[in-house]
């Protein structure tokens, strides 16, 4: 492997690790907010340290340079010299975002977004109370040049002079050698130099009694020939100069030295050639990644490419491989026909391969489950940006981060949770004076709590706030005719309304939570992935959202039905009940469209037979099973002419197997072998719903 | 027999760098990420240079070069600093505490290998 490909591999690791170090930072500044306590700012200044360091030794002097200033106030915050305040709390973080974005575009090889650069470097300067013109923090960062850079300290003048020969008196101190600078090695650099002569100066060497063998008792004089310059004596010396007396005179006459080396001083900042294709070839493969790193979501295993999984968890599955493999040597001992007599042990092998079988799925699953903190990490930053925004004061709680969900699961439900705190923020949560005159503490609280709950994962979003206003809502939803005007809801109900698509109470639109497109969004969303949203709220107390989700999208816990000879699968999250039909409750409507009273509500009734083209049992109602589903807030009968088992499915995809078919969203293999259509409940409800809807508001008029 | 190497960083992508560098050019390295784990890896082997960076958790470097320098084992042994602090403050922080010298940061691996063999 060539340097330039192993540096590249190792500038990977560096981007990596800055944006770890940046996320570091953040949650160390947003914490610092309550107790500027020591080792949180040594925390945050080590971590800019690093990405000072190793950006500027990879060559990504923008980025050294921008961190210099960040790191220079930190220093000073952590030295005490510099308070922490608000102002500076709020200026590193927008630095952190900055920075994000600085490294993405680094990898990615994109142009740097030099205003906003500017901008925030002239916040930092002004905080460290120098000159807004300035730009301080690109000055002191040197990158390193490929050949070692040539300096002159004597530049002042347009001609630079260098002598051809030297004297030095070095004498040094006498711990010289426990700090194991040993003079000898130094001479021999000095002879790589040009023609040397050294005289060592014995006068000060004690009677061998007096003799202290670790100390340094000579000093020198070197005479040194040929063109040097002063620095590369320097460069020599510069470990031994403190304390020790050491002169150097230039002899000879002096000669003007070429003015281009010289005129290149170790402070100018220079990219090595080797940056470029550093930065290439760790993003070539990255290149979209890069463009949307600036997020400050950006998590390490939000990519959804590749996975990062803990090592005992592969181990499990290596483990149960092997027992599946003992297992199967010895099944395989039946292979040549079977004795009556091992029926026994033939039985016992089949119930160790259902269970290692179970266990290894089990496992396998596993790996793609990912702890809910990979979602929860952002709100800190979320909710702290916002508070500031609304001039509220808010707590934020997270519990359960560790409750682990399908990496696919926890990546689709990241916005609609951004979306829920921001609404409980603007919405829910009220302003400082509101909560006081209300006799509630001043900060309001905000709670994101994760659990599992029978095979189903529960997130809760929960605010001490005003709560729903249900008067409001309800008025709202018959502006809107949402609702009928004389129909009779339950407080939850009303709240649920808040979920309808273009339902939004806001007076004023802000720039927080958006214009309208929110709850019913928020709910397809959640819907998508199989899973469900509620909302229940108590008026001046608060409110409670909590979301429903599968586990995982790759298995479902399905209902089996029968339709004639076809068998399909409904979830049972979608399901609500399952009734036997009387023929006094179905009424025939307009057409051919059949509605059935349940309780005090009509619900269109589907039936598969038509929908999927099939021969049933019976074509009456009464002589099935009414699936009653609901969707999106919306119910259908679905008629069935039996109910089997209920089994956990692994769902394929039909789309890239087959193509897409309305009403069904994926299929499975039964234990027989036969494949079975998994039921689209909330498509088969929607589509239900229209063609049914008409039929039921002229029935109920 | 090849020199060993002592290497102290917090950062895996400086770690990495150097110990490219260093086993390029045929020297044994063992690292550490803090000052703890360096002290407990000395003081079980010994080794030929110690390179460390400043800033770390748990134990910075300045006091890791203290605190071997009061081992007699490694009373002798050549120690360096890596750090993006050009201060003289600094660095004679290090040469109170018993560095050889330092290296300041950002170096290149050319840069690195001559100042390591400045001391080897």
């Amino acid at each position: 492997m060539t340097i330039d490909l192993e540096m590249a591999e190792i500038a990977k690791v560096f981007f990596q690790e800055s944006r770890e170090g940046l996320d570091v930072m953040e949650s160390g500044l947003l914490s610092l907010g309550a107790t500027a306590d020591r080792e949180n700012i040594n925390t945050i200044f080590r971590a800019a340290h690093s990405i000072k360091g190793g950006s500027a030794t990879f060559g990504f002097a923008e980025v050294a340079g921008f961190t210099h200033g960040v790191e220079t106030l930190l220093d000073e915050m952590r030295n005490g010299v510099r308070p922490v305040t608000a102002e500076a709390i709020q200026t590193l973080l927008q630095a952190c975002d900055c920075l994000r974005e600085m490294i993405a575009a680094t990898e990615a090889e994109q142009p740097l977004d030099q205003v906003r650069i500017a901008s925030l470097n002239s916040d930092i300067t002004h905080i460290l109370g120098g000159g807004p013109s300035e730009a301080p923090a690109l000055a002191p960062v040197s990158v390193p040049t490929s050949a070692p850079a040539e300096g002159n300290a004597a530049a002042g003048t347009g001609a630079v002079h260098v002598p051809c020969g030297w004297r030095v008196i070095f004498q040094p101190v006498a711990g010289l050698l426990r700090l194991r600078n040993e003079p000898t090695r130094m001479f021999a650099e000095l002879r790589r130099l040009g023609e040397v002569v050294a005289r060592a100066d014995v006068s000060r060497l004690p009677q061998l009694d007096a003799l202290d063998p670790e100390s340094c008792y000579l000093s020198w004089n070197i005479e040194i020939t040929g063109q040097i310059s002063r620095p590369k004596l320097d460069e020599i010396f510069d470990w031994v100069d403190s304390g020790c007396r050491l002169e150097f005179t230039p002899t000879g006459e002096a000669v003007p030295a070429a003015p281009v080396p010289a005129a290149q001083t170790v402070q100018q900042p220079q990219v090595p050639n080797a940056a470029p294709e550093q930065a290439k070839a760790g993003s070539a493969a990255d290149a979209d990644r890069g463009a949307s790193a600036g997020a400050p979501a950006q998590k390490a295993a939000g990519d959804s490419g590749s996975i990062r999984v803990a090592t005992e968890k592969v181990d499990d599955i290596i483990n149960l491989v092997g027992e599946l493999l003992i297992t199967q040597s010895m099944l395989s001992g039946f292979a040549d026909g079977i004795d009556p007599n091992d029926l026994d042990r033939l039985r016992q092998g089949l119930a160790q391969l259902a269970r290692n079988t179970r266990e290894l799925q089990e496992s396998v699953m596993q790996i793609r489950m990912l702890p809910i903190s990979f979602a929860f990490n952002r709100f800190p930053r979320i909710v702290h940006d916002l508070s500031r925004k609304l001039a509220k004061k808010v707590e934020l709680k997270l519990s359960g981060e560790g409750t682990e969900l399908d990496k696919t699961v926890l990546e689709k439900i990241s916005d609609p949770l951004v979306h829920l705190v921001r609404n409980a923020l603007d919405h829910g949560l009220e302003i400082p004076e509101r909560r006081i005159a209300a006799g509630k503490q001043e900060t309001g609280t905000l709670e994101l709590a994760a659990f599992h709950e029978g095979g189903n994962i529960i997130i809760e979003v929960r605010d001490d706030g005003a709560g729903l206003n249900k008067a409001k809502i309800l008025q709202k939803a018959r502006e809107r005719a949402l609702v009928a005007p004389d129909q009779e809801l339950t407080d939850e109900q009303i709240d649920n309304l808040i979920f309808m698509p273009g339902f939004s109470t806001a007076e004023q639109i802000s720039d927080v939570s958006g214009r309208g497109v929110g709850m019913d969004v928020v709910r397809r969303n959640i819907n998508d992935l199989g899973g469900h949203v509620q909302i229940s709220s108590k008026e001046g107390l608060g409110s409670t959202i909590r979301i429903r989700l599968p586990l995982t999208l790759a298995i479902l816990d399905g209902q089996l039905v029968r339709v004639g000879k076809e068998i399909y699968i409904i979830s049972l999250l979608a399901i609500v009940e399952t009734i036997q039909v009387a023929r006094e409750r179905v009424n025939t409507l307009v057409g051919r469209t059949e509605v059935f009273r349940l309780r005090d509500e009509y619900l269109p009734v589907v039936k598969l037979c038509d929908q999927f083209g099939v021969e049933p049992d019976s074509r009456s109602a009464e002589d099935g099973l009414l699936v009653v589903l609901e969707a999106d807030g919306k119910r259908v009968g679905v008629l069935v002419d039996d109910l089997l088992a209920q089994q956990q499915v692994v769902i394929k995809s039909l789309e890239s197997n087959f193509k897409s078919v309305a009403g069904i969203a994926g299929a499975t293999i039964l234990g027989d072998g036969t494949v079975a259509l998994i039921i689209d409940a909330p498509g088969l409800i929607s589509s239900a719903a229209k063609q049914g809807a008409g039929a039921v508001a002229a029935h109920a008029a | 027999m090849s020199k060993k190497i002592l290497t102290v960083d917090d950062s895996a992508s400086m770690r990495q760098m150097v110990l490219f560098t260093l086993q390029g050019a045929g020297y044994e390295v063992v690292q550490a990420c803090d000052g703890v784990e360096a002290l407990e890896l000395a003081r079980q082997s010994a080794v030929d240079l110690v390179l460390t960076d400043v800033h770390m958790p748990r134990m910075d470097g300045i006091t890791l070069v203290r605190e071997l320098r009061s081992l007699l084992s490694y009373k002798f042994v050549p120690m360096l600093i890596l750090t993006t602090e050009s201060s003289p403050e600094k660095k004679m922080d290090g040469k109170r505490a018993g560095a050889t010298g330092w290296i300041v940061k950002p170096f290149n691996p050319p840069q690195l290998l001559a100042t390591v063999a400045r001391v080897l």
